[in-house]
């Protein structure tokens, strides 16, 4: 991928000035206050989120399905109208001002979006039209994006010929052709082969370096870990933890985890290693005991022997260093599969 | 928090924004240019799908009819009274099923599986604008389509057709009409669930229109005066009745003022209930 010859617009490069809304703040990149929404049926999908996103860094919503960051992206990206608390964005109040904040915002949704009605060069043309771009400028810029995700060979394709990761490839080409400040990502990697998730891995870093502003929702804490400036994690509509990754994983407060699959009650396996020296805490998970050990040497034969002169007899065990699965089990006691 | 009172111009200026209502006009156009690009590129489909009905019932009734000595009226000059009378009803049924087609069977396809609606609304005008837009959008083809099947009715009757074009109430009548039936199409497409939608054209549109005064002015229903109060309900039956005030003369039509109230009435309320449809369908 080449670097775009035109990079969008950074929040910096624009003078300071009132936002939009009584409660939103000069220069504001994502802010939120209490934001919260109930689905009519009484669901609570989020529940009082604040949230504060820095310009040019990339966040991420780590949580399972259902703990609501596509609702959280919903409401930000003026799609879902919040019941309760307030949502800036790029210094506009996206429920008074929806329209104008659209202009600061592009969105790559969870599903295929693509116009099924148009080639792949018109889906791009046509957006930056939708955003004031002049014809001549629309076509330059499509050709350019085209070339820069790798697409040109498909220009006038319809886009269902196109392969999931190539369909996404170009939905994050449409989301950035109008040159937004800030973009939405959801779930942008599910049901992509590995391979096309680290080429969009890839495109997000050159964007991030770009200056943009991205804020994406996955339940792959991997690609949270490799992406993000800093994570929330979310569940049941709330953030559980807010940090870099690396600041999560060191609030676990452990340097090795060691998950022990042995016959008989885990429970009963968990408490004992847990009494283990430089054993912090033990938990389990999917009937395993999941054990959380300071320092790094030698856990393992001493955790088999421990486990062995109890009783039980151990049929699996797996060292791992902390994760941000690792947090997020330590916070919620379940993994983040669904 | 800021003490002083902000506006979306200010930010608009010192942001960078382009100005909110210049941008959605700007959005709303480029829209309504996507759609005619997508009509461009099906008009022979779009062609075929308008011709076929009118074609078929000019052909039957006032050729095929008149020909084998069947034709309606009885009479040399009752039949070509008729060609003249339907001719009206055919343009009006034209532009109601495109209308409705246009705007409605899109629909089921962007609020369906592939929810490409979530993209068309990202564009930087208000929710509304794009339901708005989709009405624009509908009304041409509604007025392209009546415009197709003008020729046909015309030229295709074995009886002379009499017109008498009268301008104000054509170029009136027509574009009016044309942004009735759009609007009716989203109305449609937005409170009907979009697997229902190829329903509503066996339990609506073909109600519609053979009971829209097509074959027959309203007048003429005077015997069954039951059914010609029922079908005031019907939008078709003013829109017909509307082509006749500006085509023919001597063929009973409404009071002129009735016609616009009508069409007037039915072209408020059902934006209005399509509108208000959409921005259900789409913010949540």
């Amino acid at each position: 991928m080449t670097t775009a010859s035109t990079p969008p617009r950074e929040l910096a490069d624009i003078p300071a000035s009132p936002g939009v809304g009584a409660r939103c703040a000069p220069g504001e990149v994502i802010t939120t206050t209490g934001l919260s929404k109930t689905f009519p049926g009484g669901i609570h999908a989020v529940v009082d989120l604040d949230l504060s996103v820095n310009a040019g860094e990339i966040f991420g919503l780590l949580g399972p399905n259902g703990a609501g960051k596509t609702t959280t992206v919903g409401m930000l990206s003026t799609r879902v109208v919040p019941t309760a608390g307030s949502a800036c964005v790029g210094g506009v109040d996206v429920v008074a001002h929806a329209a104008l904040a659209k202009q600061a915002i592009g969105v790559v949704a969870q599903s295929n979006t693509l116009d099924r009605s148009l080639t792949v060069w018109e889906n791009l043309y046509y957006h930056c039209r939708y955003f004031g771009v002049g014809a001549r400028e629309a076509r330059a810029r499509a050709d350019e994006l085209l070339e820069q995700f790798r697409l040109a060979d498909r220009a006038k394709a319809s886009v269902y010929a196109l392969s999931g990761g190539m369909a996404q490839r170009l939905m994050v080409a449409r989301s950035i052709a109008h040159r937004p400040h800030i973009l939405f990502l959801d779930e942008p990697t599910a049901g992509l082969d590995p391979q096309s998730r680290l080429a969009l891995w890839d495109i997000l870093h050159e964007l991030h370096g770009e200056g943009l502003t991205v804020l994406l929702t996955t339940h792959y804490m991997e690609e949270a870990d490799k992406l993000c400036d800093r994570v929330a994690i979310m569940d049941h509509g709330r953030v559980l933890a807010l940090d870099t990754p690396a600041g999560l994983k060191a609030s676990v407060d452990a340097d090795t985890i060691v998950s022990v699959s042995a016959e008989g009650d885990p429970e009963a396996l968990a408490a004992r290693l847990a009494a283990m020296p430089d054993a912090v805490r033990a938990e389990v998970v999917d009937k395993i005991a999941t054990v959380f050990f300071r320092g790094t040497g030698g856990i393992v034969p001493r955790a088999v022997a421990e486990a062995e002169a109890g009783g039980f007899h151990v049929t699996d065990i797996a060292v791992s260093e902390p994760t941000l699965e690792t947090v997020f089990i330590s916070l919620t006691g379940k993994d983040l599969r669904e | 928090m800021n003490a002083t009172v902000t506006t979306p111009q200010d930010v608009e200026r010192s942001m960078g924004f382009r100005p909110a209502r210049g941008a959605a006009f700007t959005a709303f156009f480029a829209l309504l240019l996507r759609d005619l690009r997508v009509l461009q590129k099906g008009f022979v489909l779009f062609a075929i799908r308008t011709i076929m009905q009118p074609l078929l019932l000019v052909f039957v009734f006032t050729y095929v009819f008149p020909k084998i000595g069947q034709g309606v009226g009885g009479s040399a000059a009752a039949e070509a009274d008729f060609s003249t009378l339907l001719m009206a009803g055919v343009i009006a049924t034209s532009e109601i099923f495109q209308g409705v087609q246009a705007v409605a069977l899109p629909l089921v396809q962007e609020f369906g599986y592939t929810r490409e609606i979530e993209d068309r609304v990202m564009a930087p005008l208000p929710v509304w604008g794009v339901a708005a837009e989709k009405i624009g959008a509908g009304a041409v083809q509604a007025l392209i389509a009546g415009l197709v099947v003008f020729p046909l009715a015309l030229f295709i009757p074995a009886t002379p057709v009499h017109l008498h074009v009268h301008w104000l109430f054509l170029l009136t009548i027509a574009p009016l009409g044309a942004i009735l039936s759009a609007a009716f199409g989203l109305t449609m497409g937005t409170r009907i669930k979009p697997q229902q939608v190829p329903l509503l054209f066996a339990i609506v549109v073909l109600p519609i229109t053979f009971l829209g005064a097509v074959y027959y002015p309203w007048a003429a229903l005077e015997p069954i005066r039951w059914l010609q109060i029922l079908v005031l309900i019907n939008p078709l039956v003013y829109m017909s009745e509307g082509f006749r005030l500006s085509l023919t003369t001597g063929v009973p039509h409404m009071s002129v003022w009735a016609i616009y109230t009508a069409l007037i009435g039915f072209t408020v309320a059902l934006t209005w209930v399509g509108i208000d449809g959409f921005r259900r369908r789409v913010l949540s």
